[in-house]
């Protein structure tokens, strides 16, 4: 829950512009992102994905790095990453 | 267990340990306190404090949201998902925490159903998909979830949902940094801001910190690195006579915060007169519930909750660790009656509590150390 997690924006959502498709870890789902509906966002920019909710826009760099420390975590990555699997937002 | 010297840019680390060892001034004891539990994860999964001379002791605050969460607030909503038609739907990380009767998942093994779920935009879903249940969504966590909370009930009150609520919990970390530093049970010299909190809040609110408290503040990324340059920075402005409120994670975290999450917060939520922390006690304007116009969503009002203060267990010191008196292991009951399998008190619980954090992978640290100390 408290862990932010590196997302890449590869798709909008029809008629939903709060809505946008992420990849996170090989997971795809949709998130919201009217929380950055000031930051010209762009299909390929990365985000930090809060509980369904891109809360910061990041560079790929920093995605990158985020994930790799995230992955060492082990359980509560994987943990987090199990529920954005079942999330289906809408 | 992975220490630093395992993880990549291990000679950046070494390189910043040797800096802090330089600043730190013989005969001086200095104390840092790391608010946020995720910091708290790092420190001992990495085995950081290692890293540090003997005279820079961190401690470990109070900023894990399952942690503070009082017991009567878990009853309650037990209590709620109990009533007729109600599906509780919660954050993963809540299921364990005990209550006065057990925690989430062991009233489930009775007679409730409470489902975990990974955003409150789900239990929304659920609310849309099922107008037959009253869906209940238990709101915990710090201004880092606050905003999801906001948004999700706007959504809620645009879509003229009638059947989603929230039983809010959400905490602010300002007021309780400030019980901290008004205790006087701990002399802290500067503070490791949280980094996602501060993605909302931005750098300002820390500000009275440093001019009120005379404390330095640097809000601290989550890499190991990131922990031991905040540090750095924390030393160097103490070497040089100063305080003020710097900003290590510049790259996520904007100084002003993010605005649109701050406002929709305002618009859904106001300041609680009190709230009851766990293990810390009542804390005044330190946590936020629904705004009036809001009422139809509140379950505070549209369920009957007990509201019942239920004690902390006598054998349990929660409140001496989240205030950062005791270290995890300095608690009584720590690895033989609370462990993460069966916890007692809620540091036990959250995989960033300083007692998890400290059970999986600091007593290793500890051991280690001892057994160098002895060799």
């Amino acid at each position: 829950m408290c862990l932010g997690i590196p997302g890449e924006l590869v798709d909008t959502v029809d008629e939903q512009p709060d809505l946008a498709v992420v990849m996170v870890s090989g997971v795809r789902r949709k998130i919201n992102v009217a929380l950055l509906s000031d930051q010209d966002l762009r299909l390929g920019d990365w985000v930090l994905v809060h509980v369904g909710f891109a809360l910061s826009k990041i560079s790929e760099d920093e995605a990158r790095a985020v994930l790799s420390f995230l992955s060492s975590l082990g359980t509560p990555y994987d943990d987090e990453l199990n529920a954005l699997r079942e999330s289906n937002i809408g | 267990m992975r220490y630093v010297d395992e993880f990549r840019d291990a000679d950046r680390a070494r390189a910043l340990a040797s800096r802090i060892a330089r600043l730190a001034e013989p005969g001086r004891e200095y104390k840092f306190m790391e608010v946020c539990g995720g910091h708290t994860h790092t420190i001992y999964k990495h085995g950081l404090e290692d890293y540090l001379p003997e005279n820079i002791t961190l401690v470990h605050g109070p900023g894990c949201p399952v942690c503070v969460i009082p017991m009567g607030r878990v009853d309650d909503a037990i209590h709620i998902a109990r009533q007729p038609g109600v599906l509780m739907t919660s954050f993963g990380d809540m299921m364990r925490v005990p209550g006065g009767n057990g925690s989430f998942f062991d009233s489930n093994a009775r007679d409730t159903n409470i489902r975990m779920v990974y955003s409150p935009l789900d239990a929304l879903a659920i609310a849309r998909d099922r107008p037959e249940l009253r869906v209940v969504f238990m709101a915990i966590g710090f201004e880092t979830t606050a905003p999801s909370t906001a948004m999700t009930l706007l959504r809620a009150k645009a879509e003229g949902l009638r059947n989603f609520f929230v039983f809010a919990n959400h905490v602010t970390i300002i007021p309780a940094i400030k019980a901290i530093l008004d205790s006087p049970d701990l002399r802290l010299d500067g503070f490791l801001g949280p980094g996602h909190v501060s993605t909302v809040i931005g750098c300002r609110p820390y500000e009275f910190i440093a001019r009120d408290y005379g404390k330095p503040v640097v809000v601290a990324g989550f890499e190991p690195l990131d922990i031991l340059q905040s540090i750095y920075l924390l030393m160097l402005q103490l070497s040089q006579g100063r305080c003020a409120v710097e900003n290590q994670y510049g790259r996520v975290v904007p100084w002003d915060g993010n605005p649109i999450a701050l406002r929709a917060i305002t618009q859904t939520m106001r300041l609680r007169p009190y709230f009851e922390w766990r293990g810390l006690g009542f804390i005044t304007s330190s946590a936020l519930r629904l705004r009036e116009e809001f009422a139809a969503f509140d379950a505070e009002q549209v369920f009957e909750l007990p509201g019942l203060r239920v004690a902390d267990p006598k054998s349990c010191q929660c409140g001496e660790v989240l205030k950062g008196v005791l270290k995890p292991w300095e608690c009584k009951v720590f690895g033989t009656a609370c462990t993460p399998e069966t916890p007692i008190g809620t540091c036990m619980v959250s995989p960033e509590g300083a007692c998890a954090a400290y059970y999986n992978f600091g007593r290793f640290s500890r051991q280690r150390v001892r057994e160098a100390s002895r060799a």
